[in-house]
């Protein structure tokens, strides 16, 4: 090794990188630490499995639910018009009268259709189906009004068309029928909500044990991490590859949650055709699909560097040369 | 290029490790730091590599006050300044040349680069034909030229060893010792805290001594 000045001077202007070189050089650290994480994720395959099912597990659940949840709404949304108005005529409106009403209300543009039940028809079948055929039979009088059913056009707001009925004369009662849609709304919301929190709780599992995982991983490199601080490294430069492995863990977990979701439709898709051909229903089930799956990954993904941040904000400044 | 301005250090536990030391290297110098264990040696490296900051006094590197430096400007501080250890604090899970990398690579030179330095620093210390050996099947002497080797491949302006021959017999801290001194010659100013006080006295290097934090001579 010569003494000579002139490597003199470029040991100590050489020392820094030209800027177009750093920018090089951080994107060159990027891939390799993606790389360096993802070869060391796959090193592990037993507990890296294990994580990712975990993982997996905890995002297909409430994956799983909203999709049963969207298949439910679409089957409820296939029923036509639920809502239905009755309307209870006035006693003294005869069968005629009745018959125009129910023509006049079947012309009107905010009406669906119109169905009337004779008061003798409807007396027939409460008979039959009450039981009480005797009673029915020993009455001198049909107690029973006609009754015209009316469906509503779709997109009218139901609840309005039954005021607008119970002002026409021949009108005595107009009940709008809604008890039962309102339940199965109300059950469908509350299903959603329950979907939601419980998803929001697994969510934040999944952070968790994210977290964990990526703790794990810098206490088993310690040693390293004080090296690299000792000769220069910024917290940026260490904390990265520990962003990847949560990256890889993440995007691992969200693959294995879609591919379970795959694997519960498949399981499940025989029998509800079955099922719908039995009610002559030309239902399918609806399953995660491609988006759904790379949102499912992508979330994944997000949720590991979530979890990785938390563990290396909190753990890898601890970790300085002492 | 180092300079010590009326220096103390006390530790929390209320331990003072350094009291009152004023002193100053010149560019280019090598210069011996020595004194029992406990003596402020440690502590010393330590306020010049940031890892720790002085409770009173000014350290300046290269006429900069390090009380300016923030957290945040420690890593590139650090990189200014290459350090060699008793324990050669090696990644052992990598190979020679991708220990001796490192610095380079946090650093941000190109694959192009960090090769050709990395084989000159290598070639050096005399350990060219191991670049691709991992460091537990090498000697410790080797463990410790690998230390220097990558202490030296970003081209500091200071090196700092802390006992770099500790747990070497004497053929091979002489030989340590010439590699630090071939350095020196290039314009490297060094550093070294050695209580191996046979050794260095052979070499004719000016020596610090401290005695419970205290500089007891060679302040100059």
């Amino acid at each position: 090794m010569a003494a000579n000045p002139g490597q003199r001077r470029e040991g100590a202007s050489a020392s820094r990188a030209r800027l177009g070189d750093r920018y090089r050089a951080w994107r060159d650290h990027h891939s390799l630490s993606a790389a360096d994480s993802l070869r060391r994720v796959l090193d592990n395959p037993a507990s890296s499995i294990l994580t990712w099912l975990v993982i997996g597990i905890a995002m297909a659940l409430p994956a799983a639910l909203g999709i049963a949840l969207d298949n439910a709404r679409a089957v409820s949304g296939s029923w036509d018009s639920p809502a239905q108005i009755s309307l209870f005529l006035k006693a003294d409106i005869d069968e005629q009268q009745a018959q125009d009403l129910r023509l006049t209300l079947a012309d009107r543009g905010d009406v669906g259709s119109a169905q009337l039940v004779p008061r003798d028809a409807a007396l027939a079948e409460f008979a039959e189906l009450s039981g009480f055929a005797d009673v029915v039979a020993s009455l001198d009088d049909n107690p029973l009004p006609h009754l015209v059913l009316v469906e509503p056009a779709s997109g009218v707001d139901p609840a309005v068309l039954r005021e607008a009925f119970a002002a026409l004369p021949e009108v005595d009662q107009a009940v709008l029928d809604m008890a039962w849609v309102q339940r199965l709304n109300n059950i469908m919301e509350l299903s959603r909500r329950l979907v939601l929190a419980l998803g929001g709780v697994l969510v934040l599992g999944v952070v968790l044990i994210l977290g964990n995982t990526i703790r794990l991983a810098i206490e088993s490199r310690r040693e390293e991490i004080v090296i690299v601080k000792l000769v220069g490294g910024s917290n940026a430069f260490v904390r990265r590859p520990f962003l990847y492995t949560g990256l890889w863990y993440g995007v691992g977990g969200g693959l294995f949650a879609a591919l379970l979701v795959l694997v519960a439709l498949l399981f499940l898709d025989g029998p509800v055709s079955r099922l719908a051909s039995l009610y002559q229903s030309g239902f399918e089930l609806q399953g995660i699909g491609l988006i759904g799956s790379l949102q499912l990954i992508l979330l994944g993904g997000l949720l590991g560097l979530a979890g990785a941040w938390l563990a290396v904000s909190r753990h890898l400044g601890a970790i300085e040369p002492r | 290029m180092i300079q010590f301005e009326r220096v103390s250090k006390r530790y929390e536990e209320g331990h003072d490790a350094l009291r009152e030391i004023s002193l100053e290297i010149a560019r280019d110098d090598l210069v011996f730091l020595t004194g029992h264990s406990g003596a402020g040696k440690s502590t010393l490296l330590r306020l010049i590599m940031l890892m720790d900051r002085p409770t009173r006094g000014k350290v300046r590197i290269d006429g900069r006050d390090l009380a300016t430096i923030g957290s945040r400007g420690i890593p590139a501080h650090r990189r200014n300044i290459g350090v060699v250890f008793q324990n050669h604090q090696l990644l052992f899970d990598r190979s020679v040349f991708d220990n001796v990398a490192l610095p380079l690579v946090i650093a941000g030179y190109d694959q192009r680069e960090i090769g050709r330095r990395v084989r000159a620093a290598l070639d050096k210390v005399g350990l060219l034909a191991r670049e691709r050996a991992l460091p537990i099947t090498l000697s410790g002497g080797e463990q410790q030229r690998v230390g220097i080797a990558r202490a030296v491949v970003g081209r500091p302006r200071i090196l700092l060893a802390d006992e770099p021959t500790g747990n070497l017999d004497p053929a091979l801290s002489a030989e340590i010792m010439a590699l630090f001194e071939a350095f020196n010659q290039v314009g490297v100013t060094v550093l070294i805290a050695s209580h191996d006080l046979a050794l260095i006295s052979r070499l004719q290097h000016r020596i610090i001594t401290l005695r419970d934090g205290q500089l007891v001579g060679g302040a100059a």
